[in-house]
């Protein structure tokens, strides 16, 4: 059935304002009487606090209350199993940048100097700021609670018998792979504003991805019921997964409003954004793989480990999801996963778009390349061979729903003429290939309930006006616009018919955030069972007056009429009377929950979505011997979204993802200086990022594999277009310059030592060497759904 | 070079820097003081607020401001003009781009007591009689923004741009919007709003 308003390149609904200066952010709000927040930051990686004076602090003219963390005790952190930050420090700082205090005054300026009045005396700690220093020095304890000294969480996960696998291999390799830890650096910095009335209700607006879950953590750590707190969440100005749970700032500034009785406003400065940050991990890894001649996989081995810096955040999940999704793309028969998160003195990391899946994509892409090369395969025809079959389940028990992965590969060599110049370029010209897959949606909530993940609520006004509720929060990706068209769908009116109010706790159904890339289809299948509700309303209405059959009736360009005679109809606001006069006032709620998994394991609750999206690309690459430096010269990319409900926001997300990989492949690095523990390069002139003059070419395709339990078949297209990214990069380097760059950024200076490397006779490889050696725990053995129980033998 | 500039009677921001340790020792005072700086007379305001006036998207403010506010801080915390944002706040992201005489600026790193006499054009003025500017509607139909946090400072940024160079090259493009950073990397339709917004112009 050909579509009305889906598939079409529409503009976005918030896009008008958006480019007139109009919309309203965070930082943008005025309240009459409003107070300015400043916190008070750690200046040592780690310390005891042995005493906080403020007295001089709350003296100064124009300061109207200070707080410490024995004013809000109680402990806070987006899972239920790390609730372990303060939303001021009680008794240790962690990192430098925790907080430790904060002032309401009557501006930043007074805020600030009273910052200066605040007397903190510490007791410094050994400060332990590297992945090896945190596992060797144990007598260190950073944190109280975890699975060792300094170790959050440790994980093994078995799939079958690996080693009967690897038996079975003609060919197996072992890499080693590091992903250097970046930021997020939204252009808006977290800023938040509270209100809180005489009536002892307390409102929120913060630019955060996920209001639902600052609402939580607000009515913990503030006492107050669930029901006397508002949260809305302002249009954010870029999230990428840094505002995705509740921050310290969050919840002061709600504090402070509180106390004073005032509206209190908070923005974080550009420096404290990269302290605060929660972005990708560094992550070290090795992996093993055993393969036939052919190349087809027999066994897999995945060991990661992750710098978490100083605070839990997400990290339980960001640690599974280091080894949940390889089995999602190639057919792996067993596979084996360890991981273990470190805590270290640094800024704590959390979800980046990709959460956890990047870095071990760079790594497994990398090494099927090299894999590749060993055996004299071609590196396309080797991972195309053995794509994953839909529907399926994997070894790890996830449900492959469609995949659109075989297609994706076409188009992309196609277009590149990859095979023409994979390793047929001049010196210092490469080509590299890469493929992934990312999820639709985590397909558990983060606190486990049975409830739906999304909530859509529609009423419809008697003038034909249609209003669309949704707790879910657009960060730029579109998902506000994303309702409006797959309502104006349904309902057969124009998006511009529909308001859409959306991140408000008080006036929309739950959504669970945006993040996981799970706003298009859980918002979307919910959009849809609501309208369809109301759809249904209309058409009885409707065809009782005009006297056809409802499964005849038809609702397009704002009327509804006879399918079979389009002139027989009425408007749709004729319509919404008709039924509001029949039925009553108009509304209709939707929800949605993801389909359960098929497998309950201790892990399991990591990786299941309701579908998977799927990428390939080629990017070519220049790069110059004599300095080292890479210029990406064209990016071809290729994504299954299953269906794209609008394909311009597509092509934006695919542009946005592959910017941002191509960041993470070449320059960007949270780095910090040793001892100490400051961030070196705390601002957006010293942290590298691309800028329009790094910014490629880049050729999109669009696979629309359709998905059964997307909207429409959509399916996501925020977070796995990057993933592709770095490893293509590293690939193209390889063909480039014959050097094999195995650890992210891939700086000119790594470019030049691998030269030089190779021009006195070695490998030319730059990265890690060597893996910690780690007391893993028996591996939890998971039995693999029955159709990877009798694995092929090497005779067969 | 200095001595030059004094005489003129503007008064950069390094040489600000340098007289207002000396007007420290001055009784707050509303209105310029005269100090003799290097032989030549200098204008010192504040510290303290001073009343200054603006001409904003041709229309006048007036507020009274301490020297040391920046004309992004007026902008938006005096005058309500939020579309350019403080991001950076030291000139290196262009988010919180204007127009000081037709001439982009970074209003983190302009003065407001230094903007006074100059049109000012925000974003907010960019609408003429209720139509969008041409490159607002490009960027509106080629989807060049998402979060929409840098798009103010990049859509003036643009309008610079083609005022200057109707017809960019990809090149002109590429240089000309070196300043100005997004971090969802809506480059792409950047490039293609602005080539459509210099076709519209030229009524293509």
């Amino acid at each position: 059935m050909a579509f009305e308003i889906i598939g079409k390149p529409l503009p976005k609904i918030d896009a008008l304002p958006k480019c007139t200066g109009e919309t309203r952010y965070a930082d943008d709000l005025q309240l009459p009487r409003m107070l300015y927040a400043k916190i008070l930051r750690s200046p040592h990686a780690h310390a005891r606090i042995r005493r906080i004076e403020v007295s001089r602090a709350r003296a100064l003219p124009g300061v109207h209350a200070v707080l410490t963390g024995c004013d809000l005790p109680t402990r806070f952190g987006i899972l239920p199993v790390s609730q372990d930050e303060e939303a001021l420090c009680v008794e240790k700082v962690r990192f430098v940048g925790d907080p430790v205090a904060a002032v309401a005054a009557t501006d930043e300026w007074i805020a600030e100097e009273a910052l200066r009045l605040i007397e903190v005396e510490y007791e410094p700690l050994p400060a332990l700021l590297t992945l090896e220093e945190a596992l060797r020095e144990s007598s260190v304890r950073i944190h109280d609670y975890g699975d060792g000294p300094n170790i959050h969480k440790m994980v093994s996960l078995e799939f079958g018998d690996v080693e009967e696998g690897f038996a079975q291999a003609d060919y197996v390799r072992e890499d080693i792979f590091f992903y250097a830890g970046s930021t997020h650096l939204p252009l808006e910095q977290h800023a938040a504003v509270a209100h809180y009335g005489p009536d002892g209700k307390l409102t929120l607006w913060s630019s955060t991805q996920t209001p639902h879950y600052v609402h939580r953590a607000l009515a913990k750590v503030l006492g107050l019921p669930p029901s006397h707190i508002r949260v809305i969440a302002t249009p954010v100005g870029g999230g990428f997964g840094g505002k995705s749970e509740p921050f310290s700032h969050e919840i002061v500034v709600a504090k402070l409003a509180m106390l004073t009785g005032r509206p209190v406003k908070i923005t974080l400065t550009r420096e404290e954004v990269f302290y605060v940050h929660r972005g990708r991990h560094p992550v070290l890894m090795w992996i093993r793989t055993g393969v036939r001649r052919d190349g087809t996989i027999t066994a897999m081995h995945v060991r990661s480990f992750l710098d978490g810096g100083a605070y839990g955040s997400y990290g339980v999940a960001t640690t599974y999801y280091t080894g949940a999704l390889q089995t999602v793309t190639y057919k792996i028969p067993r596979y084996k996963f360890e991981g273990v998160r470190v805590f270290t003195n640094k800024p704590p990391c959390g979800p980046k778009r990709g959460h956890g899946t990047p870095q071990p994509r760079f790594a497994l892409e990398v090494h099927l390349d090299k894999i590749a090369e060993d055996l004299g395969l071609d590196p396309v025809e080797m991972r195309r061979r053995q794509i994953v079959e839909a529907p399926s389940l994997t070894v790890n028990w996830l449900r492959i729903s469609s995949c659109g992965l075989r297609a994706c590969i076409d188009r992309v060599v196609e277009a590149s003429g990859f095979r023409e110049k994979f390793r047929r370029l001049p010196f210092g010209q490469g080509v590299g290939f890469a493929c992934s897959a990312y999820l639709s949606g985590a397909g558990l909530p983060i606190y486990w309930n049975d409830m739906p993940h999304s909530g859509v609520h529609i009423k419809i006004d008697r003038g034909g006006g249609v209003t669309v509720f949704c707790g879910s929060t657009d960060i730029g990706q579109g998902s506000d616009s994303i309702l409006a068209y797959i309502v104006a769908e349904v309902l057969g009116i124009l998006p511009q018919d529909i308001r859409v109010v959306t991140a408000d706790t008080d006036l929309t159904p739950v959504d669970l955030g945006s993040y996981s890339s799970r706003v298009t289809v859980m918002t979307g299948n919910a959009a849809v069972e609501a309208a369809e509700k109301l759809r249904r309303l209309l058409f009885r209405a409707a065809a009782e007056r005009l006297d056809v059959p409802e499964e005849q009736l038809m609702a397009r360009a704002r009327r509804i009429f006879d399918r079979a005679d389009p002139q027989r109809g009425l408007d749709f606001a004729e319509a919404a009377q008709l039924a509001e006069a029949r039925f009553g006032t108009l509304g209709a709620v939707g929800s949605y929950k993801p389909p359960q998994s098929p497998r309950r394991y201790k892990g399991a609750g990591v990786g299941p979505s309701p579908s998977y999206s799927y990428s390939a690309c080629v990017v070519q690459v220049d790069v110059d011997p004599e300095t080292g430096f890479v210029r990406v010269e064209k990016v071809w990319i290729a994504h299954d979204v299953g269906r794209a409900i609008n394909p311009r926001l597509v092509e934006g997300q695919i542009h946005g993802s592959v910017y941002m990989g191509l960041g993470e492949a070449l320059m960007e690095e949270q780095t910090f200086r040793s001892r100490l523990g400051l961030h070196k390069a705390p601002s957006m002139l010293d942290y590298k990022s691309p800028t329009p003059l790094e910014m490629p070419e880049v050729e999109c395709f669009l696979i629309e594999a359709e998905d059964p339990n997307g909207p429409f078949g959509a399916k996501e297209a925020g977070q796995g277009p990057l993933l592709p990214i770095p490893p293509a990069v590293a690939n193209a380097v390889y063909d480039a310059v014959g050097v094999r760059i195995d650890e992210l950024p891939i700086t000119p200076e790594k470019v030049l030592r691998g030269l030089n490397d190779k021009a006195r006779g070695g490998s030319g490889r730059v990265g890690p060497k060597s893996i910690p050696s780690l007391a893993w725990p028996e591996p939890i053995r998971v039995e693999p759904p029955p159709e990877w129980r009798d694995v092929p033998t090497r005779s067969s | 070079m200095e001595k030059q500039r004094l005489k003129t009677g503007s008064l950069s921001r390094r040489d600000f820097l340098k007289v207002s340790g000396i007007t420290l020792t001055v009784p707050l005072v509303v209105g310029p003081r005269v100090l003799k700086v290097a032989g030549a007379e200098v204008k010192v305001f504040g510290p303290g607020k001073v009343p200054m006036t603006f001409t904003i998207n041709g229309k006048t403010y007036r507020a009274e401001l301490e020297p040391r506010v920046t004309l992004l801080d007026a902008l938006r915390n005096e005058f309500d003009l939020t579309g350019a944002k403080r991001v950076c706040d030291r000139g290196t992201c262009g988010a919180c781009t204007v127009l000081l005489d037709g001439k982009p600026v970074y209003a983190c790193s302009v003065l407001a007591i230094e903007a006074q006499g100059k049109a000012i054009t925000t974003v907010e003025g960019l609408m003429q009689d209720g139509k969008l500017h041409p490159i607002q509607q490009a960027f509106i139909e080629n989807d060049a923004l998402q979060c929409g946090f840098c798009t103010p400072g990049f859509v003036v940024a643009c309008k610079a741009l083609l005022d200057r160079i109707p017809n960019p090259t990809p090149e002109d493009l590429v240089v000309g919007l070196g300043g100005n950073l997004c971090r969802c990397g809506t480059y792409v339709g950047i490039r293609a709003a602005i080539a459509q917004a210099a076709r519209m112009q030229r009524g293509g």
